[in-house]
């Protein structure tokens, strides 16, 4: 058996209802699973970005590049080359802080790891931290003695370096 | 630009895409649509189930290799499409339907989709996996533009079903028309030029062969690749096996002929294929059905694997040759590419190998103990019909004994539900193809588990005047179950039995179609004598033995080299 690896595909699609369903649902159907999904518009109107996260061997996700652009709403489909991005996802973790001591250890460690506190009350924190997905995994496991009350993290968003951009043809 | 309502602009839009005929069922969602069409030119013809509906406008396309129209209304009617645009999916079928719908607004509602309306289904959420392209038309406005791209989409590239849902109000609405041809589908670009590199590597591969050997499959037929796919044959004395979504593309007549391969292939083409070294595999999926097991599917031949869907390539087989192309260019790049190089091929110990293979297949094949067997009669149904007529099928014991006993001659001769397997498919589809080819003789061969499932189409042939011929080939069993049972789980016959009723030709009689039994093979002879002269529908029930089995059989499970011929 050929080895799994974590591949990461980026989709424009048509800014329109249903196209969500669509790509999900083929997902769905030729059996292949979804790790991380994220959908944003895109420079151009009309047009939104998806980026994909799939766990598998080079076959499938051959497959799934194929089928995906076989959907008439998919207009571009790229493999990014994971040495060759920038990937970044963005967390908000809520943190329960009373007592000073926690507060400012919990400051000092978002100091440290770039994140900003962006909602403070009596019994908690709020920090926003943006970052690859280990960084962000890091940090939650560094939060958690404090008691965390909630996350929500947004999954990958991933672009290629360089000047080249993904072109659309008319 | 013209105004007018949605209901006028999608009757014009469709006579743009020369639609003649229809097929459907009316209802609520549809008396805007309906109201006009039938000022129209089109001819509608009314099903009795919209499943019917369906597979007749899939007959009509597999016969004519035009796009195929159907429409039903909201709910359960465009619900009941279901099956047929699935069938169509799989079989790669240009199958076009238009659904109604419930109003977008209405005027006691700001909203109407997605109350759960009266005859609300949500047939886009349910159809996407089924077809190739689907659209809900959400402003009158919008109606060309759907259907040029849902009928562009359906026959272009790999062919496939379409849906457009059309909420009520989109019928009724005035608005500006744009029935320009200008088309715009960013996302869709069929390509089918095939890369000369991979032409040139093919070239290669068949001209250091020692055993070449073609797999043909759907995509012949659907690109209308026939002749390239004769030329190339012959010129390099290649055997020709087919698929069962290949028959008909390659005359099976012809001395190169190997016939199906596949779970009820034919000895000589499953034996054959597993003897190549270079396999030439046009417009075919490899589907589970065809290749058994993929351990030891071809093991010593380097497989080249023309076709025009991308995502085919690599998918159940890894191929060395993958070109994506329209087969019938691409078999004409390789075939031009071939003749300049090569006169003809003589006779080698291959091509000697195969004849005397063949030999030997025709002198031991059996057709069944007893005057009136499945085999015998489809015999001599062939002797009986013109090189031209298509033969339809059920699913089941029917379809495999038709596959391996019925030889076809012309390319769209034989339609059949490969892919989905549905039983009740042929009848209806038999009426799309004789409304598509008016002047052949069109025959469905059918079971009687098949036949009870879409019978009241018998209606719409006799009403329509579309007069076909059903064979009933009647073991008052579901037979093809009935087999597995006997052969894999130690005869016990669960839910098989269906009883001898109907009397079939009473039935045929009560919807004013001819209906006849007959008992032996020149009663066949007489009965589809008389019912090829006759003008309506004619019903020939065939009792046949319930113990029979389809023979060869690759056992599930197990690979093409495991071809057994009785068990």
């Amino acid at each position: 058996m050929e080895q799994k690896h974590v591949h990461i595909i980026s989709t424009i699609v048509e800014h329109k209802p249903g196209v969500l369903y669509t790509v999900s649902n083929l997902f769905r159907r030729r059996g292949f699973n979804i790790d991380n999904i994220s959908v944003g518009p895109t420079e151009e109107l009309g047009l939104a970005r998806m980026t994909i996260m799939v766990t598998g061997d080079n076959r499938t996700i051959e497959q799934v590049i194929k089928q995906l652009n076989k959907l008439i709403d998919v207009l571009k489909v790229t493999r990014l080359d994971p040495e060759n991005i920038v990937t970044r996802e963005l967390a908000l973790i809520k943190v329960h802080a009373t007592s000073t001591k926690a507060r400012s250890d919990i400051i000092n460690y978002a100091d440290i790891f770039r994140a900003r506190v962006v909602d403070v009350c009596t019994e908690s924190l709020m920090m926003e931290i943006t970052g690859t997905s280990d960084k962000i995994d890091a940090f939650v496991t560094l939060m958690k003695p404090f008691g965390i009350k909630e996350v929500a993290r947004t999954g990958i968003t991933s672009l290629s370096r360089g000047p080249k951009s993904v072109k659309i043809d008319d | 630009m013209a105004k007018m309502t949605g209901a006028k602009a999608l009757i014009k839009s469709l006579q743009q895409e020369k639609v003649d005929v229809m097929f459907g069922i009316s209802g609520g969602a549809l008396l805007p649509i309906h109201n006009v069409l039938c000022d129209s030119e089109i001819r509608h013809i009314l099903a009795r189930h919209e499943q019917g509906a369906a597979h007749m406008a899939d007959g009509y396309a597999r016969a004519s290799g035009k796009a195929g129209v159907c429409m039903a209304t909201s709910g359960p009617g465009a619900t009941n499409i279901v099956t047929g645009l699935a069938n169509a999916y799989l079989d790669s079928s240009p199958v076009i339907a238009l659904t109604g719908q419930v109003p977008t607004h209405s005027a006691n509602t700001s909203y109407m989709i997605g109350r759960d309306a009266f005859q609300e289904a949500d047939i886009i959420g349910i159809t996407t996996p089924i077809t190739k392209y689907n659209v809900q038309v959400k402003h009158a406005s919008e109606v060309p533009t759907a259907v040029k791209s849902a009928f562009y989409i359906a026959t272009t590239g790999r062919p496939g079903p379409t849906l457009i849902d059309l909420p009520k109000n989109t019928q009724t609405v005035k608005a500006e028309m744009d029935f320009s041809d200008n088309l715009k589908i960013r996302g869709y670009k069929p390509n089918t030029d095939p890369h000369p590199l991979q032409i040139k590597k093919a070239v290669k591969l068949l001209m250091k062969a020692e055993r070449p050997m073609i797999l043909a499959g759907g995509g012949v037929n659907l690109s209308g690749a026939s002749e390239e796919l004769l030329q190339i044959a012959e010129l390099l004395m290649m055997p020709v096996a087919t698929t069962f979504m290949g028959k008909s593309c390659f005359p099976e007549t012809h001395p190169l002929s190997m016939g199906n391969i596949g779970m009820h292939g034919t000895m000589l083409a499953n034996k054959m294929i597993l003897e190549a070294d270079v396999l030439l595999a046009v417009g075919t999926r490899f589907q589970d059905r065809s290749t058994g097991t993929l351990n030891g599917f071809c093991p010593d031949a380097k497989i080249i694997h023309i076709d025009i869907d991308a995502a085919e390539i690599g998918k159940n087989v890894e191929v060395d040759v993958p070109i994506v192309g329209d087969a019938k260019p691409t078999l004409n790049l390789i075939y031009q590419r071939l003749v300049n190089k090569i006169k003809k091929s003589k006779d080698n110990l291959w091509i000697k190998q195969v004849q005397e293979a063949k030999e030997k297949y025709l002198s031991e094949l059996d057709l069944g103990s007893g005057d009136l067997t499945s085999p015998k009669l489809l015999k001599e149904l062939r002797r009986l019909l013109p090189d031209q007529a298509i033969v339809a099928t059920e699913v089941g014991q029917n379809q495999m004994w038709a596959a391996l006993h019925f030889q076809t001659i012309k390319p769209r001769t034989f339609i059949s539900s490969g892919g989905l397997g549905t039983m009740g498919f042929g009848f209806p589809a038999a009426i799309g193809a004789k409304v598509a080819c008016p002047k052949c003789p069109v025959v469905d061969i059918a079971g009687d588990g098949s036949f009870r499932m879409t019978e009241q189409e018998l209606g719409t042939s006799v009403t329509e005047d579309i007069p076909v011929i059903v064979i009933v080939l009647n073991n008052s069993m579901l037979g093809m179950v009935a087999q597995w049972q006997r052969l894999f789980y130690e005869k016990r016959y669960a839910a098989v039995k269906l009883g001898s009723v109907p009397d079939f030709p009473k039935l045929a009689q009560a919807y004013g179609a001819e209906g006849v039994r007959v008992g032996s093979l020149s009663e066949f002879s007489v009965a589809m004598k008389n019912a090829l002269k006759t003008e309506v529908t004619t019903v020939i029930d065939v009792p046949i033995s319930p113990d029979d089995d389809v023979f060869p059989m690759v056992p599930p499970g197990k690979g093409l080299k495991d071809t057994v011929g009785g068990l």
